[in-house]
């Protein structure tokens, strides 16, 4: 029996896939972040970004598909959030218009601008979209400045439902520092998946040697960060939700007790760790090895999809409020109507297919590695 | 720090109005290019799989190039208008998400990936994929773009013609009953047929425009011509497509969005046997006096034509603006349209008893005195958006332009197809290469011309509207963010400066490709 609260469950589990997708995804943005140190000339550049210049539209893709899927599934969170944090979200969204644009200008004539001017824009994006997008998502564990009253919409002076409680629209989750543990390691993760993702798809010898070098310190960077967050994760109040009564509390390790109550949940994510862990040790101990990304993004998948669910399942509030405790957002008070999200969930069948045809596509486009003669004598950017 | 504003900054409303049209206007000028050039190329990609000839190939991979160029732009300023619905129109997120969220969420399943996977296959598949691969992938390409403006063109017809929901008081929000009705809607049938026609002829043009500048120039003839005739056959059949679905639409419009109509059409007092304006002397800056002005100065008109295209019927009634104030006409459902008061009446009746209602419940009222005001809320729900109207000004779009913005688009709409007409005359009756200049000239003129006509459209659509951004629910000042008109006004100089900057960059990008023309693989 598909049951309201079965569809709310399964609505999370979509758009928390959609965002792990989208983490692993940013291979494409921790690449071009190191554009100028993993190519020492303009060929070896050009060789990186053609290779992440064929795979940017699916990152770009996922990320306006979690925007969509959160606005039908979740509409108050999409007024809440992006209405409230209109300055985090529009860096994030300057970062992406430049970037979608670099690839296919950078090398054209007539391009006034000049190759450099749009591989500074591929860096921005690749620093400033893991960096800031991580932050969005810490702030599922560590709340927001807003404040929801629906009542308002009968105020003919004041009709706005959801409120940002500061001028700073967002910029404020800057200023907590675990915001931005969270978004660094974000941005480190995506150097990884960067550095295997270029390893495994662009044939050059030195690209690859000097990514291996790059991949042990941002690994050392990231493990530093993920580790104080999961421990800090663990260990912090969280924000829990009376199902009978619609009250937000704050519950005591929270957190720790979704993973423990949700052993699935905890074994996604164990999985995922040790995943991530194996491909990385074995790409820095093998000169040989480059298919790290699989296991890699396989790992961050699981990882990022863990930590999602472990934000809005089990009675969590998963966009928590620090201005007001019950304004915060859980699945169950912010998600759309029964015959939506049934309407949804009956056009999430199609996700398998659109899976399977991107699968074909990406093998025929990667059969033959990238490499010098490829973007010398055929179609490149 | 607590800074909320206590009351709406009617700056916020204008800037995020202004920037939303901004980013709208942007975007509007890539994503035409992209459907119509997706048709010509597809069918010259088609002409190479059939001949296996390879001049098709190096004539589609052309194409190819050019689409490019532009399809770069078209997701880069796409991104930001699925966004700014909740950045800037925070409340209409909450109070319609439930059914406008949807169509936006499908077009990043079913269309965004078809068209980010296959246009990457098609640019650089070329030798990795079989003939026939590389044809679908092309075609598929233009097929999850078209998809694309399918639901954002529900999403919006929803927007123009709200159907397929019902509001829930416990909610606050409207929520849809029926997806088919939404999905489906007539209006929505009508809107994306006469949308995606018109942004063939934009493929078309422009087509016809660069194999006009070759032939001018005498240089890649072979090229062109063939470029030149498949561009006129395509401009032609979606130039009269483009009527047929437009006069559709205007019907459409003069069913659910009268105002719309009276504005488009100047027409301050309505009646039987209404005549279509040609021109007429209307101040561009201001709203005319409609309220005491009979009809606009210099006036020439078509014979009950305007009656014809709003109710098919050569003496149909045709509400003015003065009319839809006043009410007491029979509408097009038959019933008699009541007055901006009555309705702005019944609409704070519907606004109070939700409070009412939302009060009650909270503090434990019965079952009786609930359904008491639930059933005033269902009364006047038609009118929800009426109880934040305050004068009959509020509810009149800006005249001048939906006046001038039909006229340019019908008007530019009959050119092209005369223009098309004229060039297939040249192209099947004479030698097109050697036609005389000026026929070369004016196809490069028509480009600017078509895209100006093709954002008219946009404008009539748009700026008739208003003030609702969804008709009779809920207007602009109900439906903002709470926010800085201070913040809005700094991101919408950011994106001016930034969409113009790259505007500029995909030009010179885009003549340059041109002048370097095709390249000709050795065989």
């Amino acid at each position: 029996m598909i049951t309201y609260e079965f569809l709310q469950q399964y609505w999370w589990f979509l758009v928390s896939l959609l965002g792990a997708l989208l983490v692993f995804l940013m291979f494409v943005q921790g690449a071009n972040s190191l554009v100028w140190s993993l190519g020492t000339n303009e060929t070896e550049r050009r060789l990186i970004v053609n290779s992440t210049g064929r795979k940017w539209e699916f990152t770009f893709t996922t990320l306006v598909t979690f925007g969509g899927a959160f606005f039908a599934s979740f509409p108050l969170f999409y007024s809440t959030s992006f209405g409230g944090a209109y300055w985090l979200w529009m860096l994030i969204l300057f970062s992406f218009v430049l970037q979608a644009v670099s690839y296919e200008f950078q090398n054209k004539l007539g391009n006034m601008l000049g190759a450099r001017t749009f591989q500074l824009m591929l860096i921005l994006n690749g620093i400033v979209g893991p960096l800031l997008l991580g932050g969005a998502v810490a702030t599922f564990f560590e709340g927001s400045n807003f404040l929801v009253e629906k009542n308002n919409i009968t105020d003919m002076a004041q009709p706005v439902i959801s409120q940002w409680a500061n001028a700073s629209h967002g910029l404020d989750a800057l200023l907590n520092p675990w915001v931005l543990v969270f978004g660094f390691a974000v941005f480190f993760l995506a150097r990884i998946l960067g550095i295997l993702y270029v390893m495994n798809n662009v044939n050059d010898e030195n690209i690859r040697s000097r990514a291996s070098v790059r991949l042990v310190g941002a690994t050392i960077c990231f493990l530093v960060l993920f580790v104080v967050y999961l421990v800090h994760l663990l260990l912090m109040d969280g924000y829990a939700w009376n199902p009978l009564t619609g009250d937000i509390m704050m519950e005591p390790n929270k957190y720790l007790h979704n993973f423990l109550e949700m052993w699935y949940v905890l074994v996604l994510l164990l999985i995922g760790v040790v995943l991530v862990l194996y491909g990385i040790v074995r790409t820095i101990l093998s000169k040989t090895y480059v298919a790290g990304i699989w296991h890699v993004g396989i790992g961050v998948v699981l990882t990022v999809l863990a930590l999602l669910l472990c934000a809005g399942w089990n009675h969590t509030a998963y966009y928590p409020s620090t201005a007001d405790l019950q304004s915060s957002l859980t699945i169950a008070n912010s998600c759309s109507s029964e015959f939506t999200l049934r309407t949804m969930a009956i056009v999430s069948l199609l996700i398998p297919f659109v899976l399977a045809y991107i699968i074909v596509a990406w093998r025929k486009i990667d059969k033959k590695k990238l490499d010098k003669d490829e973007i010398t004598n055929d179609e490149a950017y | 720090m607590q800074e909320i504003l206590s009351t709406i900054d009617t700056g916020t409303i204008e800037w995020s109005r202004a920037q939303f049209a901004l980013t709208a206007i942007y975007h509007w000028l890539f994503v035409p290019l992209t459907l119509g050039l997706a048709v010509i190329m597809g069918i010259m990609e088609t002409c190479y799989y059939r001949t296996k000839d390879v001049f098709w190939r190096d004539v589609a991979k052309f194409w190819q190039r050019l689409f490019g160029i532009n399809f770069a732009m078209g997701v880069a300023t796409g991104i930001i208008l699925e966004f700014e619905f909740g950045t800037n129109w925070s409340n209409y997120s909450w109070f319609v998400g439930d059914i406008f969220g949807a169509p936006l969420a499908i077009e990043g399943i079913v269309a965004f990936f078809m068209e980010s996977t296959f246009v990457a296959v098609m640019f650089f598949g070329w030798k990795k994929v079989s003939a026939g691969f590389h044809l679908a992938a092309t075609w598929l390409t233009g097929l999850g773009a078209t998809i694309s403006a399918w639901w954002i063109l529900v999403a919006n017809a929803w927007m123009q013609n709200p159907v397929g929901c019902e509001f829930n008081p416990d909610t606050m929000r409207n929520e849809m009953v029926s997806f088919a009705d939404v999905a489906l809607s007539p209006f929505a049938i009508d809107k994306f047929c006469h949308t995606v026609i018109s942004a063939w002829i934009i493929g078309a043009v422009f087509t016809v425009a660069v194999s006009g500048w070759y032939l001018m120039k005498r240089r890649e003839v072979p090229l062109a011509k063939v470029s030149l005739k498949i561009g006129a056959i395509v401009g032609i059949v979606a130039s009269i497509g483009a009527a047929l679905t437009g006069h559709h639409s205007a019907y459409s419009v003069a069913q659910v969005q009268p105002m719309k109509l009276a504005a488009m059409e100047a027409l301050y007092n309505g009646g039987t046997d209404q005549s279509l304006t040609g021109i007429a002397l209307i101040n561009p800056f201001e709203q005319p006096d409609y309220a005491n002005q009979e009809e606009p100065d210099l006036k020439i008109a078509a014979p009950y034509a305007l009656s014809f295209l709003a109710t098919n019927d050569l003496h149909g009634y045709v509400p003015g603006i003065n009319d839809i104030i006043k009410g007491g006409y029979i509408n097009a459902k038959g019933e008699v349209e009541l007055s901006l008061d009555e309705k702005i009446e019944r609409g704070k009746q519907a606004i109070t008893a939700l409070a009412s209602y939302r009060q009650a419940k909270k503090d434990g009222a019965d079952e009786t005195s609930l359904a008491s005001q639930l059933a005033i809320i269902k009364e006047n729900m038609p009118y929800f958006g009426y109880g934040y109207i305050k004068s009959a000004d509020q509810i009149v779009p800006f005249v001048p332009v939906n006046f001038y913005a039909f006229r340019v688009m019908v008007g530019m709409g009959c050119l092209l197809i005369l223009f098309f007409a004229v060039i297939l005359f040249f192209v099947y009756r004479k030698d097109i290469t050697r036609a005389p200049k000026w026929l070369y000239l004016s196809a490069i003129v028509m480009v600017p011309l078509s895209y100006i006509a093709s954002e008219s459209g946009w404008l009539v659509a748009e700026f008739g509207r208003q003030p609702w951004t969804i008709q009779d629910m809920l207007p602009t000042w109900v439906s903002v963010s709470n926010l800085q008109s201070s913040s809005v006004m700094i991101t919408f100089f950011i994106f001016l400066a930034l969409f113009t900057t790259l505007l500029v960059v995909e030009l010179s990008i885009l003549f340059k490709q041109i002048k370097k023309g095709p390249e000709y693989e050795q065989v």
